[in-house]
């Protein structure tokens, strides 16, 4: 989908991923994670990347391959460099009322990779699959250590 | 669903009862202006009442934030009542469990402040 540069593109993708999602068979808490996640991506690309602007656009691809489900946001802004941006742990970035967004997409996909598109950046988000192709292996995994 | 605030008065205690989503472009804004209006009037003890917020994203998690250190600045408390599972999570992921004072009952809560 190519959507405007406003929040309500955000919803837009916010529904799309949690649809993609509970169509997977993921559980709850995966289903959270991965609409939560690519909420994040999608605000990122519409208020840092594209910063409201009418001209740019956003664009959002959806894909469930059987073996992982992979959700692609993309904007038309000056580009970012993830390894500049600070650690939201930290302690002195703990008070910061920014700067979370990456981390939690990161802690909620399985893999997340950057491409600079010159102009824009693309941010394409995975979350592996079990072998019945529900479920991701981080949290089948969790869910084995837990007993 | 957007983000309902009701507020009352226990004890002298500001309770803001919350209900819904704490998002950019959806609560974030209605949460900083509740706190600021509230310091600004010279409230200094404030209780958020988040069991009824079921979603919160990073910005919401950041105007949590600047609610806590604005009423540090003025010398008042913003403390956190009754987090859903998914809230206290993200605030334990972030590390932001260990910023705030959280309690599970109102009680217990209206009293730390004394």
């Amino acid at each position: 989908m190519t959507l405007s540069s406003t929040m309500e593109s955000v919803s837009q993708v916010e529904a799309a991923a949690g649809k993609l999602a509970a169509e997977t068979g993921l559980d709850e808490d995966d289903c959270f994670h991965v609409t939560m996640a690519a909420r994040e991506a999608a605000v990122n690309a519409v208020l840092h990347g594209n910063e409201y602007d009418p001209a740019k656009r956003v664009t959002a691809s959806f894909e469930n391959n059987g073996k992982e489900l992979v959700i692609t946001i993309a904007d038309q802004g000056k580009g970012l460099d993830p390894e500049s941006l600070p650690d939201p742990l930290a302690p002195e970035n703990l008070l910061r009322g920014t700067g979370r967004g990456l981390f939690l997409i990161r802690s909620f996909m399985d893999e997340v990779r950057f491409r600079q598109l010159h102009p824009g950046t693309e941010l394409r988000l995975v979350k592996h699959l079990n072998q019945s192709g529900a479920g991701s292996i981080k949290s089948l995994r969790n869910a084995f250590d837990a007993g | 669903m957007a983000l309902t605030i009701a507020s009352r008065e226990v004890d002298g205690i500001t309770v803001l009862d919350l209900s819904g989503r704490i998002t950019l472009g959806e609560g974030s804004v209605q949460l900083r202006d509740a706190i600021r209006g509230l310091i600004g009037k010279g409230t200094k003890n404030i209780l958020l009442n988040l069991g009824k917020v079921d979603y919160i994203d990073s910005s919401g998690l950041g105007e949590l934030v600047s609610a806590f250190t604005t009423a540090k600045n003025q010398q008042a408390e913003v403390k956190l009542l009754n987090l859903t599972k998914r809230v206290h999570d993200l605030l334990q992921l972030t590390k932001l469990y260990t910023v705030f004072d959280i309690k599970d009952d109102e009680a217990s809560a209206i009293a730390s402040f004394k």
